[in-house]
């Protein structure tokens, strides 16, 4: 049995990590990954407790995460497809007119 | 149908000007000058007469009741306490004033319609004239001291208008602003005086606060106790109003308004109002001895005053203003020694001769096209025969010669002071010594102008000024003054035969009572006669000066100027009095209006309080703005700091982190 500690330290790397890429990635594909890498560790920290908690509130709420991101994804990919058609990049420090 | 309809109704009298003004003045615009000269003449008339009527009927009510008439007709100011009610009141005091007022008013409406045929805002002068006549009679009528302060406000304020009639001439709106602000600090202490009466008595209405104040102990001379303090409130208005020392300066300067208005209210009546409320509150001032030889003293201060300024002006309106703030004097001394009723006959009578000179100079100014300068006048006699009799008439008058009017009101002044009660028998000498000097110096000056204006040698340019003699409207007023000026002081001359009395002082005698100097007592008799042949004496002498430096050795005059050069000149400047308040008041009240309250307190203070608010909210916003760069990636940066701060919050917070967890569990 792995204890949760480990779980949870591993959920908080994988979380500082997508904030660092998400903070300092140019590339609006990178940023968006880092988004998910962070949903994603807050999901293995969920799970981590359902599992430590013999609750399965945790469980559903990865659910929901997922399904969240599988939306968003479907909306940022749309919105990331039209920012590349305008301005023939990808890099953020481009996008800052708050207008297409 | 009531037993005195005229008295029931006596409301009528003071609303009938103001109708005339309210017509005039919003639905006049469209109208000819006659109809205008009708609604103004046929108001102040009708008014005259339903004046007439009320004092006839007041006469049999007076003989079947023995008191004054007085009528709430509605209650104006109701709280806690204190009431002011509109309640007017007639005694024989006001009989005398409203006669006055409505009758001289009524006779200066038509000369003014003569006067002012050619001058532009023909409607708007009348529109104000009524306005004054309206505001007078509620003075004059009113029963209360808070309905008085109404009309004294309201006559204040017609004066404003009046002497700012001309206003597109500096001066003239400056003449305005500085009665109007010189009428204000004298207000300052009517009310003053009106609280403090209220404070300790209850109440403001005459009947009611005299009778509680009667039984009371007088205070002790050179005692500052309620009766003292109020009456030299009281007084301070009447200063103010009636242009006593030391707040008399902007009555000269009134001279600004057209002719008819000096008459009227810088002569006859509005300006007398002071003497009326020193004589109204009689009560209160025989109670405070002090007070009565303050207004003695003041008064006959101011008398001598303004007569030795009166010598030596040039511009004929301003001798005859500085001779009324003189005469105003007189009547000011009689009060403060005590008879009261000598003072409202001088009142009187100098209404008439006041007003008849008045609109005699204003006759020899139209005559002459607007010259007011005695210097280019001269042997006008011939030509406009009709104002030269009248205004020497009146000249006699007023220089107290007998049996013109002013003799008798004078002489019975000079009496009373000489003695006077108030403050020792040398205080009465020297009162009496100033009187006589007085009188001395007026028929100089009056004399002067006389000799000046209709006689010598003519000193205007023939071809430029066609001398002409008024129109029948000016010079029927005149000649109608000028029999009042003769015969209007005749009610007091059986006083100086064996066994008469002084029909006027008796005819007040319900409303002074007691108070009143016995003027005619039987030992008094040979000294009477006796004050009054020097009286006439000194009169003559100041004519024969006059005469003698103007008429007969104009080089001697000249002589005379020059050898007194340093004199002369002070009494041409005014004595400077003018400058002095301007250096010592006007100066010091303009530099800390402008550099404290206006430029610290008003644009540093409260301006820069509200912009300086609102600068700082446009600078912190503009400081803001900046954070807000459309970089993607700094909101990132943000967002992440914000999601740290909220956790640091959380955890870390002295006080609050607990109970935020505790909000989360």
């Amino acid at each position: 049995m792995v204890p949760t500690n480990y779980y949870v330290i591993l959920s908080a790397i994988l979380f500082g990590l997508g904030v660092l890429a998400f903070i300092f990635k140019r590339n609006i594909i990178t940023i968006f990954m880092s988004i998910e890498l962070m949903l994603n560790a807050v999901n293995l920290a969920f799970v981590a407790f359902s599992q430590a908690l013999g609750k399965l509130d945790g469980q559903v709420f990865v659910l929901f995460v997922i399904v969240v991101a599988a939306a968003e994804a479907a909306v940022g990919l749309g919105i990331i497809i039209l920012i590349a058609r305008s301005r023939q990049t990808l890099n953020v420090e481009r996008v800052d007119l708050l207008k297409l | 149908m009531p037993k005195y309809p005229m008295l029931e109704y006596l409301w009528i009298v003071p609303l009938l000007p103001l109708l005339g003004s309210a017509a005039n003045g919003i639905f006049g615009a469209k109208w000819p000058n006659k109809i205008v000269n009708w609604v103004a003449i046929g108001s102040t008339g009708l008014s005259f007469l339903a004046a007439l009527k009320a004092v006839r009927e007041f006469f049999d009510y007076f003989a079947e009741n023995h008191h004054l008439f007085q009528k709430a007709f509605f209650t104006w100011i109701a709280a806690g306490n204190f009431r002011a009610g509109f309640d007017l009141q007639m005694d024989q005091l006001t009989v005398v004033m409203v006669l006055v007022v409505t009758g001289v008013g009524w006779l200066i409406h038509i000369y003014a319609t003569g006067y002012m045929a050619h001058e532009g805002g023909y409607r708007r002068f009348f529109s104000y004239l009524n306005l004054f006549m309206f505001f007078m009679l509620i003075l004059v009528l009113a029963a209360n001291y808070v309905l008085l302060f109404v009309g004294w406000e309201g006559v204040g304020l017609s004066s404003y208008l009046l002497i700012g009639f001309y206003f597109l001439k500096k001066s003239a709106s400056d003449a305005g602003k500085k009665a109007f602000i010189v009428n204000r600090i004298g207000d300052f202490g009517f009310m003053l005086g009106m609280f403090l009466l209220f404070k300790t008595f209850g109440t403001l209405d005459f009947a009611a606060l005299f009778a509680k104040a009667d039984p009371w102990p007088a205070d002790a001379m050179g005692h500052l106790g309620t009766f003292t303090i109020a009456s030299l409130l009281l007084f301070t208005g009447a200063c103010g109003k009636s242009a006593q020392l030391p707040l008399y300066v902007w009555l000269p300067d009134a001279m600004e308004g057209p002719t008819p208005v000096s008459a009227l209210i810088h002569a006859a009546t509005m300006v007398t109002a002071g003497v009326y409320v020193v004589a109204r509150s009689h009560i209160l001032f025989t109670h405070a001895p002090t007070a009565m030889l303050v207004v003695a003293i003041v008064g006959c201060a101011t008398a001598f005053f303004a007569a030795t300024i009166g010598l030596v002006q040039r511009d004929i309106k301003k001798v005859l203003a500085y001779s009324t703030v003189s005469q105003l004097g007189y009547m000011f001394l009689a009060c403060g020694v005590g008879a009261f009723s000598a003072g409202i006959f001088h009142l009187m009578t100098h209404a008439f001769f006041k007003a008849l000179l008045f609109l005699a100079a204003g006759s020899v100014i139209h005559a002459l096209g607007g010259e007011q300068d005695m210097n280019h006048m001269g042997g006008l006699s011939k030509k406009i025969r009709w104002t030269y009799v009248t205004m020497l008439t009146a000249t006699l008058a007023i220089a107290g010669f007998p049996p013109f009017a002013g003799f008798f009101s004078k002489d019975s002044i000079l009496l009373s002071a000489f003695e006077n009660e108030y403050g020792g028998r040398n205080a009465g000498y020297a009162l009496y010594g100033f009187g006589l000097a007085t009188a001395l110096l007026t028929a100089f000056y009056m004399f002067r102008l006389i000799f000046l204006t209709f006689h010598g040698k003519q000193r205007y340019d023939e071809h430029h000024v066609h001398v002409h003699e008024s129109p029948n409207n000016m010079l029927a007023p005149l000649m109608i003054l000028a029999l009042l000026s003769i015969v209007g002081g005749w009610l007091a001359a059986p006083a100086f035969l064996p066994g008469g009395t002084d029909y006027f002082a008796k005819f007040l005698q319900p409303v002074f009572g007691g108070v009143e100097v016995a003027a005619a007592q039987a030992g008094a008799r040979s000294l009477e006669l006796w004050l009054a042949g020097v009286a006439v004496v000194t009169a003559f002498v100041g004519a024969m000066v006059a005469y003698w430096l103007y008429l007969k050795r104009p080089e001697k005059a000249d002589g005379l100027v020059k050898s007194m050069n340093p004199a002369y000149t002070t009494l041409l400047n005014k004595y400077y009095v003018d400058e002095l308040y301007a250096a010592v008041v006007v100066k010091p009240l303009l530099w800390i209006s402008t550099k404290v309250l206006w430029k610290a307190a008003d644009v540093a203070g409260i301006d820069g309080t509200v912009n300086g608010i609102a600068e700082g909210a446009t600078a912190i916003g503009d400081g803001v703005r900046h954070t807000q760069s459309g970089n993607t990636r700094s909101y990132a940066v943000w967002v992440v700091v914000g999601a740290i701060a909220i956790i640091a919050v959380i955890f870390f917070w002295p006080f609050g982190g607990k109970t935020v967890i505790g909000m989360v569990r």
